[in-house]
């Protein structure tokens, strides 16, 4: 496909603009430029053209069946656009008076006010834009609140090998040192070495709970009283809120803070589909270190994470969300997102071997490490299959506790008969991939087949030429 | 799989090879090369850092995922394999002549194994 400086055509414009009817002005010299700037010349049907073109070559939620583990690709409901659309939301500027965005700021409060009790905190913050910005923003308040004790000795954030790779890269811009824990066979957090690593140093734990391979820890109260013991203070990464919104609330397991994916849990759009939102939560204790917004002033805040008020948009969305729910929607939501997963767990070990046996939450893992071995079928393979029978492929190689990984999260917006489809889809894959007497070609049918990943990362070339 | 019978190796699947007056260059061997696949970017310290036994000191990075690469003993970098930072395919081709840091003044020493010990621990590995 050609790019649209590729398509350009000197002289091409849009429509006929209408003649000038008002005194002409003339910039001052010094303020001209010297050089035309280099756009592209095309018409008005070509643009629309081109980015029709590119819309059928992404894919997504309404595309198809989008299961990519860990990352929670449930329906965004229309209504939510409709809702974020009102002219009261739209027309607004974050530099009016307080008092002329009543309405706005309303919706700041009520969305605060819902999650804070979906999540057991006590105050919330929507400035950070998306969840790693999230987790920064939560490791700050933990690392001040050492800071305000006069503590200077607290380092180290101990997060599990099965994290998502956010945690420890934002421990460490932080200037936190990141402690591993490896997992035990069952997938969660081994307390002997937990313990082992605990200590004077310790500034917090970093967790989710279900945890990546969709497990929830049972032995979360004991991992939240030793680090709490340690002197050190719990964060609750949103990611996996999913299974259990509603259900359990990470501020009655011991978390101290949180963050939430809006853009996972709360369906707003996710990825290129518009800008993430990454509320930040925390108990009493914590909420005088929050950032500052406006109106807010809170003498030994972090600072500000990001400018205004965050991605308002976003929570307007979240907020059209949870009030379509309920109570009783919200936590039938965590219900049936696990008991899809359950369904599909269930469904594919009659192929696929799972990392964990046993009820999940709202993921699983399988993986393909003995079909690596033995048939040199990867999940890969499987992956790239999957894309000719039009669904998107699960999260791969991913958590790096299982090898030959695949993620899946079907989410609660996926219908017995879609997953029924998906899940033939799957298990035919399987069979054909292990079949198969050459090395696999698939994807046969989309665009872009398989490019060269090693060669694109190593000579990437990500500036466009003139 | 190629083992090579002089030098000594790590559960974590780096290769050691003293080279005398308290030295050592460190790489990764070829059990770990094939196990990453292609190796796309290699993040090595600078020499005169320290380095811890036991713990990292910079990590490879395939399209898969970033590993880590540790150091089976403390001691100070005395030179690190440059060349690799715009190559690391090398690793991939000769994981064996690509070392990747050099360390001096070696102190601590975690366990190693010799080739025979872990040519039954890769297989092991890989039961």
């Amino acid at each position: 496909m050609k790019l649209l400086f590729e398509k350009s055509v000197e002289g091409c414009a849009l429509s006929i603009l209408p003649e000038l009817d008002v005194p002409e002005y003339r910039l001052s010299e010094g303020a001209l430029r010297l050089k035309a700037p280099k756009l592209p010349q095309l018409s008005e049907t070509d643009i629309d053209r081109h980015y029709s073109e590119l819309e059928r070559r992404a894919f997504g939620v309404n595309n198809g069946f989008y299961p990519l583990g860990s990352c929670t690709m449930k329906y965004n409901p229309r209504v939510n656009e409709a809702i974020a659309a009102l002219p009261g939301f739209t027309q607004v500027h974050p530099l009016q008076p307080s008092d002329t965005v009543s309405g706005c700021l309303e919706v700041l409060k009520l969305a605060g006010g819902e999650l804070c009790e979906i999540t057991g905190m006590d105050a919330m913050t929507f400035q950070p834009a998306a969840g790693a910005h999230g987790e920064l923003t939560g490791v700050m308040l933990i690392k001040k609140y050492h800071e305000a004790r006069g503590d200077f000795s607290r380092d180290k954030i101990i997060v599990p090998d099965s994290a998502h790779g956010t945690n420890p890269a934002t421990a460490a811009m932080c200037g936190m040192k990141v402690i591993n824990v490896p997992s035990g066979a069952d997938g969660c957090v081994d307390l002997g070495r937990l313990r082992a690593v605990l200590g004077p140093d310790t500034a917090g734990l970093m967790l989710t709970n279900p945890n990546t391979v969709g497990i929830f820890d049972r032995n979360i109260l004991e991992i939240t009283n030793l680090v709490h013991e340690a002197g050190g203070l719990n964060y609750y990464d949103g990611a996996n809120l999913n299974a259990i919104m509603g259900v359990v609330r990470p501020g009655d397991m011991g978390f101290d803070c949180v963050h939430l994916n809006l853009h996972k849990t709360f369906s707003t759009p996710h990825g290129g589909g518009g800008p993430g939102a990454g509320a930040v939560g925390c108990k009493g204790f914590l909420a005088p270190y929050l950032p500052n917004g406006y109106g807010e002033d809170r003498p030994e805040s972090i600072g500000r994470v990001k400018a205004f008020y965050g991605n308002f948009l976003v929570v307007v969305r979240a907020l059209a969300y949870l009030l379509m729910l309920g109570r009783e929607g919200v936590t039938l939501a965590a219900q049936m997102a696990v008991l899809n997963a359950n369904y599909m767990k269930k469904r594919l070990a009659e192929c696929y071997a799972v990392s964990h046996e046993g009820i999940c939450m709202h993921e699983f893992v399988v993986t393909l490490e003995r079909e690596a071995k033995e048939r040199h079928v990867t999940a890969m393979d499987v992956a790239k299959a999957l894309l000719d029978k039009g669904i998107h492929p699960p999260t791969m190689y991913f958590p790096l506790i299982v090898h030959e990984a695949l993620m899946i999260e079907p989410t609660e917006t996926e219908s017995k008969e879609t997953l029924d489809l998906a899940c033939e889809a799957f298990l035919e894959v399987y069979r054909d991939c292990m079949a198969a007497e050459t090395p696999s070609q698939h994807p046969l049918t989309t665009v872009i087949r398989r490019p060269d990943e090693v060669r694109a990362a190593r000579e990437s070339k990500l500036i466009y030429k003139f | 799989m190629n083992i090579p019978a002089d030098l000594k190796y790590t559960k974590t699947h780096e290769w050691a090879q003293f080279t005398g007056e308290g030295k050592a260059k460190v790489g990764i061997t070829d059990f770990a090369q094939d196990s990453l696949g292609s190796l796309v970017f290699v993040n090595l310290p600078e020499p005169g850092d320290e380095v811890a036994c036991g713990e990292s000191f910079g990590d490879v990075e395939s399209v898969k995922a970033v590993s880590e690469l540790v150091c089976p003993f403390s001691g100070t970098v005395e030179a690190i394999n440059e060349e690799l930072l715009d190559a690391p395919e090398k690793i991939n081709e000769e994981p064996y002549d690509a070392w990747l840091i050099e360390v001096s003044d070696i102190g601590d020493s975690e366990e190693l194994m010799n080739a025979e010990e872990y040519a039954d621990f890769c297989d092991e590995e890989n039961a």
